[in-house]
């Protein structure tokens, strides 16, 4: 991944912070050379600032937008509130997060950005363990028996089936299975979680939703 | 005092007011001059003209007797015919080809008069004003035919006079007036320029005396003091949320530094040093969840949000935000139930009036459980007239007193029993921000039991359908 960041400091902890989690990431400190690099090479992601010298983040992927490079991007920005994050997402943007963040949240956004990149979504049947959900079908089973979900719940369910075995945060749960993109105040997402967890690891040894601690969840066979 | 006087003079001359009278006034003398001058000038020569005929017939009469009866009888007509000089009278001058007077009433011939010329005015007897035709005979004998002017020219003068008395009057009048006008305004201009500088000074509850007159200076008067309330009440509100930002941040900031010494100073080691940055990271966010809302706030109040606006319906999304907290509700032994509505499209930021039901929710499951009881109701509905779209939420708690309503839409007001609950207390000071950048007002009413809060929006903000 590339980071365009002009905050050395922070550049240098992202980096660092990327590579424990096992992800290489190159850096730029400018919009300039952000868009040079950005054009020339293969990045899974780009960690975009919004706010960079000599060309800001907005027109860096806006003219890489224009140019044909369809590499997902995500917005950091000191920037929050909710017109920006529109402006972000119009110029091309795929994700917005706003600093100061949670690096665990950040890592969550990206591997969902990579794994954005492939096929998921012509997918018909998600499969994890011996929970099924059927996309065709609009049904899921666990070990054969069904389960029966609400509309919201299922919703829930099937977005965490799409990122099996990554996490998935709070507010990535909020943005994405309820186009929320504001602060609920409360563990509203928890709740959610764990009726839904209710329905499918209730009475079965193996439990597959499981909490992240710090970070949120993840839908897996085994543990975390 | 006078030279407090003459500089009160000085002021009163340097005045708008007194500067637009001056010019009014040489504007409205400058074209009376050019009028009565033009009417002056006109009569003038009308009169001369008159004078010139009755002048030319007499010559043309005394040329007729010289024909008939040679230059002898002339000199008798002429003679006959001049009296003493007299005003208005007739001037007559007869000479030889030698240039010697023959008869008449004049003693010399006038300089200004040619011998074959039109003719023309002259001065006669040092002073007189006439005016006269020459007239060459064919003896060789030169006849002047003229009239005293004294009448005319006295006539003249007086208008002349007249008119620049009444000029000189006229001016006066206008400036004396300009003066008075002038100083009535500097006065009321002082007051409030004197009350601006006492505010500037940092007496802020100054307000600018009316005159009680209804006039534009009260009205002025009155819209000045109106902003300057505001801005009192914003530099009021300022600092009550410095206050608050005070205590409210420092408090959570001190924990926060408390707990990271702790974690620092517990013997237990790597496993205490975990527990305690996990415990610092969850204070952190807390912060920050304060200060995002803060500064959301201050955006919406700023009116800094534009271009947002999107047309949905507004009866999904309180459906929608209904059903995201319905299993928290649950939890907390709430019953959260939807009032049933049509859809209601509006145009509006959609993430903000969600973010305002969801905090009144919020607030409603918090806060909003009836005393000495374990099950609590919560209706949430939308009331839609032809004047307003009204978003109601309302539990069965305790209700907030009328004397506190208007205190806690304010930043970091919490009544002193929900101190001991979570939350930032920007809930509604928030609900209240979203509710003025759509034009709408935020109400806290009497839910009999309980608190009823309603989200009123103008119904302008309503659309027939999506996409429009």
């Amino acid at each position: 991944m590339l980071i365009i960041e002009d905050d050395v400091e922070a550049a240098l902890f992202l980096q660092k912070a990327l590579k424990e989690s096992g992800h290489s990431a190159d850096v730029a400190h400018d919009g300039d050379d952000g868009l040079v690099i950005a054009r020339d090479c293969c990045h899974d992601v780009l960690i975009v600032d919004r706010m960079l010298p000599k060309q800001d983040g907005l027109s860096l992927v806006k003219t890489l937008r224009a140019e044909g490079v369809r590499t997902p991007v995500l917005f950091l920005s000191a920037l929050g509130a909710v017109d920006d994050r529109v402006k972000g997402l119009k110029a091309g943007g795929d994700d917005y997060l706003t600093k100061p963040y949670a690096f665990t949240e950040l890592l969550a956004r990206i591997e969902s950005l990579v794994r954005r990149t492939e096929p998921v979504e012509t997918q018909t049947r998600y499969q994890v363990g011996d929970l099924i959900l059927d996309r065709l079908a609009h049904r899921v089973t666990r070990a054969g028996g069904a389960v029966v979900l609400q509309p919201r719940e299922y919703r829930l369910l099937e977005y965490m089936m799409r990122n099996a075995g990554q996490v998935v945060t709070r507010t990535m749960l909020l943005e994405n299975v309820w186009d929320y993109h504001f602060d609920p105040q409360t563990n509203v997402i928890d709740v959610h979680v764990s009726r839904l967890r209710g329905k499918i690891d209730k009475g079965f040894d193996r439990p597959l939703l499981h909490t992240v601690r710090g970070a949120g969840y993840m839908l897996r066979d085994g543990a975390v | 005092m006078p030279e407090a006087r003459s500089g009160g003079l000085a002021r009163l001359l340097g005045t708008t007011a007194f500067r637009i009278t001056a010019l009014v006034v040489a504007a409205f003398v400058l074209t009376a001059a050019i009028v009565v001058g033009a009417l002056f000038w006109q009569t003038n020569s009308l009169l001369t003209a008159q004078v010139l005929r009755s002048v030319s017939i007499e010559r043309q009469s005394l040329i007729d007797v010289a024909q008939a009866g040679g230059t002898l009888a002339l000199v008798e007509t002429v003679a006959g015919r001049s009296g003493a000089p007299n005003a208005g009278g007739a001037l007559l001058l007869l000479l030889d080809a030698a240039g010697t007077k023959l008869s008449g009433n004049l003693l010399v011939w006038p300089s200004e008069i040619g011998i074959r010329g039109q003719g023309g005015t002259f001065t006669y007897a040092a002073t007189r004003p006439a005016v006269g035709i020459p007239a060459l005979l064919p003896d060789g004998s030169l006849l002047l035919v003229a009239r005293d002017l004294t009448d005319q020219s006295a006539l003249i003068d007086r208008i002349r006079r007249l008119f620049l008395v009444g000029f000189g009057l006229l001016s006066l009048t206008g400036l004396v007036g300009g003066l008075i006008a002038s100083r009535l305004m500097l006065t009321r201009i002082t007051q409030i320029t004197d009350t601006g500088a006492t505010i500037m000074a940092g007496d802020l509850s100054r307000r600018i005396p009316l005159s009680g007159s209804d006039d534009e200076f009260d009205h002025l008067a009155v819209n000045l003091n109106a902003m300057l309330e505001r801005i009192e009440q914003l530099v009021a509100a300022m600092r009550e949320v410095s206050d608050n930002i005070a205590h409210d941040l420092k408090t959570p900031l001190s924990r926060l530094r408390s707990r990271a010494e702790a974690a620092r100073r517990d013997p237990a080691g790597a496993a205490a040093h975990a527990d305690g940055l996990a415990r610092v990271i969850d204070d952190a966010d807390a912060i920050i969840q304060t200060f995002n809302a803060l500064l959301l706030i201050a955006r919406l109040e700023a009116g800094a949000v534009d271009n947002s606006a999107e047309i949905f319906d507004l009866n999904q999304l309180l459906g929608d935000v209904a059903d995201l907290y319905e299993p928290v509700a649950d939890e907390a032994g709430q019953h959260l139930t939807l009032m049933p509505s049509g859809p209601v499209f509006i145009s509006a930021n959609k993430q903000l009036i969600g973010q305002a039901i969801a905090n009144l929710i919020d607030n409603a499951i918090k806060y909003g459980m009836p005393p000495a009881s374990r099950e609590g109701e919560i209706t949430v509905g939308l009331n839609v007239s032809t004047s307003a779209i009204r978003i109601v939420v309302g539990d069965r708690g305790l209700g907030i007193p009328v004397a506190d309503r208007t205190r806690v839409a304010r930043r970091f007001v919490r009544l002193d029993r929900s101190r001991t609950k979570p939350g930032t207390g920007l809930g509604l000071s928030l609900v209240a921000a979203v509710a003025r950048l759509h034009a709408g007002t935020m109400q806290l009413e009497d839910n009999a039991p309980g608190l009823r809060v309603v989200l009123v929006l103008p119904s302008s903000l309503k659309r027939t359908r999506e996409g429009e």
